[in-house]
């Protein structure tokens, strides 16, 4: 036992600091970053940043969906197919429809709560491993979304939606305009919403136990299946808003415009130190994970850098990351027979 | 208090499982307030008993009575709320959240929409704790705690979702002698307080230490209750098996047998150090240790699973370098892990093939294939020598039960006709009688020059088969003892101290 180890509170409270993959995220995002501002002169301008912010507001926005069924002990591929479904359900209803503003974005709202919610049925009550479920949902919504879309775009999207909404705006010194739009700040209280929720509320703490201990979580009694619901359908949920943000932004629905962005959140949400098997993760990890991606991304832009270059150094970045989390945790359990033996004997 | 009131009372409970009996008319009765003890062996239904009490399973008939009221139909949710909580063996916590939300759970579990009170779920642990004298930090990890802390993290999870009896699911297996008193002091805390605790432990001593009542169970029935100055360990013992089990000594002098295995200054950084050992032909070598002794580890490293650090080690009198467990497999090791289930048979495959595993390389012919027809042999030979019950080698594992599919295990490594046998935990999970089957098969190799190496944590299991025994603790060899030179109570109180 440790009760005999003298331990401070500040000294452990240093120790769990240094534990935390986000501290060591950070500093990775700090390296990055200074190295970026010394080679690519643009990099740090706020101009860029608030350009990069609006930029990954969708997939940041997406993140935090899937983050919350990562906790949960599950996982979901199908959240970007989701998003573009939802998105032109809603731009269908809005173009051809011309239905109202409140109106189109419940619909588009709906669709997306209602096949994150599919995707719970099937892991809770059909039980199929949430990674094979998602896969063919994904499968099936995006073939049926191009299938009766031809593949075609709606450009005709109404002014409400296309119409940039701008929150605050300042001109910097050099004469480039700055300005806070939807994107960032619907990613912000998303973000601030997921964060309080998790933390706060009874739903994110059953999620939590949830994803770190199903059948003791069940022994108490709480409802594993309602909370697969929440979990799918909150992603659901962020998927459509995400997906209509991304037409908002472009100013026209494009079917497979958000395809093949799944694989960037998830791993960003894995670099954040959301663990895949549950329970494990926390929003500003999340957050930080797509910051990373984003600087990462950018910078090997603004160096003029081929975007494949990008996806092989998101790749290492995993593999170094994760990896880490292994050793240092391997380690940790090899240690502990013969540090705990003078106490026991 | 033998005139209150019993809390729990059952009355001819019976439940059944698809055609199996798994109880069969449990009259039954816990008093408030009262240290019980249920013992029986594997599948005697004391888990089917606590859960039928905890509400996961239905009775088929019979009653149960909490506080002299009628209470079925029951569910996890009614049980919990009329006071009974399970503390399973795996102790159901939640390993990434903090010591205060795992004890205060129940304070997450109302309205989804509702925000958590985190002051009052810290106010409400920290009481909890103060009840049992434990001083823990709230918001450390639970995965971060020993397995002692996390026990009673368990109990008070218990004690904060006010319970009135307590079940706790073999408590003591990891525990250390001291971490034991500690727990039974806490125990007897809960008392005074007039919480019930049933113990279901296997460990007889404890049994008789610390309860008042015993109730033995055999094949879903209660073969009766008994105040704990009326039975001792051996009449427990007989009660529970329904045998005269006979544990005497075997040990033999084998000091004069040619060395098989000679290990020295072994170490593995952080996991064991300085072990040093000789196994000779034909001898049974005990290792015992608790649960994280560094037992295990050395076992993986004796098969090449781990490598070490330092050390060396010599197979026959030739020096042995082992950078695989496929070199420790060809020198002629065999391992037959703790965790069978998980490492040892592959479940959903047949007797045949899982025997087969370890030597298809030698049973390829010409072409590379292996003939249907000598697998079969192998397999045939194999279920007969070690009296595998079952009508068929073509028979899936998982259909067996635990002392059968433990000697599947046996059989896969014996086919590699290893010259050591590395046996880690051997008798887990499997009842008294299966038990005994498994010693004899384990004498017969060594009385045809098998060296054994036999890893427990079950004194009475290295005791009655080994002729020389390892104290293993904190990474460590600590001494050797000779079964019959030391009584077994000595023992134990070395072990378990």
């Amino acid at each position: 036992m440790r009760d005999g180890v003298p331990s401070t509170s500040a000294q452990s409270a240093l120790t769990r600091l240094r534990r935390r993959p986000e501290a060591w995220l950070l500093v990775v995002i700090l390296i990055v970053g200074t190295i970026f501002s010394l080679t690519a002169r643009d990099f740090l301008s706020l101009p860029n940043i608030i350009d990069l912010l609006e930029t990954y507001s969708v997939q940041a926005i997406m993140a935090m969906g899937l983050f919350v069924v990562l906790v949960s002990g599950g996982i979901d591929i199908s959240f970007a197919a989701t998003a573009s479904v939802a998105q032109y359900c809603a731009a269908l209803l809005a173009s051809q429809l011309g239905l109202p503003a409140p109106l189109v974005i419940m619909s588009g709202l709906a669709v997306g709560a209602i096949l994150g919610c599919l995707n719970a049925l099937l892991i809770h009550y059909v039980r199929i491993t949430s990674i094979i479920a998602t896969i063919a949902m994904m499968s099936v919504s995006f073939s049926l979304l191009m299938y009766f879309s031809g593949g075609k775009s709606i450009y005709t999207l109404p002014d409400w939606w296309t119409d940039r909404i701008v929150f605050w705006q300042t001109e910097t010194e050099s004469g480039d305009l700055v300005r806070i739009t939807l994107p960032i700040v619907a990613m912000v209280v998303v973000t601030l919403f997921t964060w309080a929720w998790m933390i706060r509320s009874s739903a994110g703490r059953q999620l939590y136990a949830m994803g770190g201990n199903a059948e003791a979580a069940r022994r108490i009694g709480i409802d594993i299946g309602r909370l697969q619901f929440v979990a799918y359908g909150y992603l659901g949920l962020m998927a459509a808003i995400a997906g209509m943000l991304q037409a908002h932004r472009v100013g026209e629905s494009v079917p497979n415009a958000m395809y093949n962005t799944e694989l960037a959140v998830l791993s960003a949400a894995v670099l954040g130190g959301a663990s895949l098997t549950g329970g494990i993760g926390t929003v500003p990890g999340v957050l930080l994970g797509i910051v990373l991606l984003a600087i990462l991304q950018n910078g090997l832009n603004l160096l003029g850098v081929s975007s494949y270059f990008f996806q092989i150094v998101i790749g290492i970045t995993i593999l170094a990351s994760t990896s880490l989390t292994v050793i240092s945790s391997r380690r940790g359990r090899r240690h502990r027979i013969l540090a705990e033996a003078p106490a026991n004997g | 208090m033998t005139d209150s009131v019993p809390f729990l009372r059952l009355r001819n409970v019976s439940k059944t499982f698809v055609g199996v009996r798994a109880l069969q008319d449990i009259d039954w009765e816990v008093k408030p307030g009262e240290i019980h003890c249920l013992v029986g062996e594997n599948g005697c239904g004391k888990s089917t008993l606590i859960k039928t009490v905890a509400g996961v399973h239905p009775p088929t008939s019979g009653t149960i009575e909490i506080g002299g009221e009628e209470v079925l139909p029951l569910d996890p949710a009614k049980a919990k709320a009329l006071g009974i909580q399970v503390i399973f063996q795996d102790l159901s916590l939640f390993p990434n959240l903090s010591v205060s939300e795992n004890i205060a759970v129940d304070d997450t579990l109302q309205n989804m929409l509702m925000p958590v009170n985190k002051p009052a779920m810290r106010k409400k642990t920290r009481a909890v704790l103060e009840r049992l004298a434990f001083d823990l930090d709230l918001d450390a990890a639970v995965s971060d705690l020993s397995v002692a802390e996390r026990q009673i993290v368990a109990i008070a999870r218990g004690l904060a979702a006010e319970a009135r009896l307590i079940f706790m699911d073999e408590p003591t297996a990891s525990l250390t002698r001291a971490e034991v008193d500690r727990l039974l002091a806490i125990v007897s805390r809960l008392k005074a307080d007039g919480i019930a605790v049933v113990f279901v432990s296997h460990r007889l001593d404890e049994v008789v230490e610390i309860a008042e009542r015993v109730t033995v169970m055999r094949d879903g029935r209660k073969v009766g209750t008994w105040p704990v100055g009326e039975v001792d360990q051996k009449k427990i013992a007989n009660l529970m098996t329904g045998l005269n089990i006979d544990n005497s000594i075997v040990a033999r002098d084998m000091s004069s047998a040619e060395p098989v295995l000679e290990v020295k200054n072994l170490t593995r950084h952080g996991e064991f150090a300085d072990i040093d050992f000789t196994l000779r032909c034909g001898e049974v070598l005990g290792i015992v240790g608790l649960l994280g002794s560094g037992r295990t580890e050395l076992a993986l490293a004796l098969f090449g699973m781990h490598r070490v650090d330092s050390g060396t080690m010599a197979l026959e009198g030739k020096p042995l370098t082992l950078r695989s467990n496929r070199d420790a497999v060809r020198a002629g090791i065999a391992y037959v892990s703790e965790d069978r289930l998980g490492l040892g048979v592959i479940l959903p495959q047949s007797i045949g093939d899982n025997i087969m595993l370890a030597v298809m390389k030698s049973m390829t012919n010409g072409l590379g294939l292996i003939p249907d027809k000598s697998c079969r042999k192998l397999a045939g030979d194999w279920v007969q020598r070690l009296a595998i019950k079952v009508p068929s080698a073509d028979r899936a594992v998982q259909t067996l039960s635990g002392g059968n599919q433990q000697r599947v295990v046996l059989a896969k490594w014996l086919a590699t006709k290893p010259k050591v046998l590395i046996l880690d935990s051997p008798t887990v999970g499997v009842d008294i009688k299966n038990k005994q089957g498994i010693y004899e098969v384990v004498s017969d190799l060594a009385r045809q020059g098998v060296g054994i190496i036999l890893i427990s944590d079950e004194v009475s299991e290295v005791f009655a088969t080994c002729d020389r025994v390892l104290h293993m603790r904190g990474g460590r060899i600590l001494e050797e003892e000779v079964p019959g030179r030391v009584s077994e109570h000595d023992m134990e109180e070395r072990i378990y101290a």
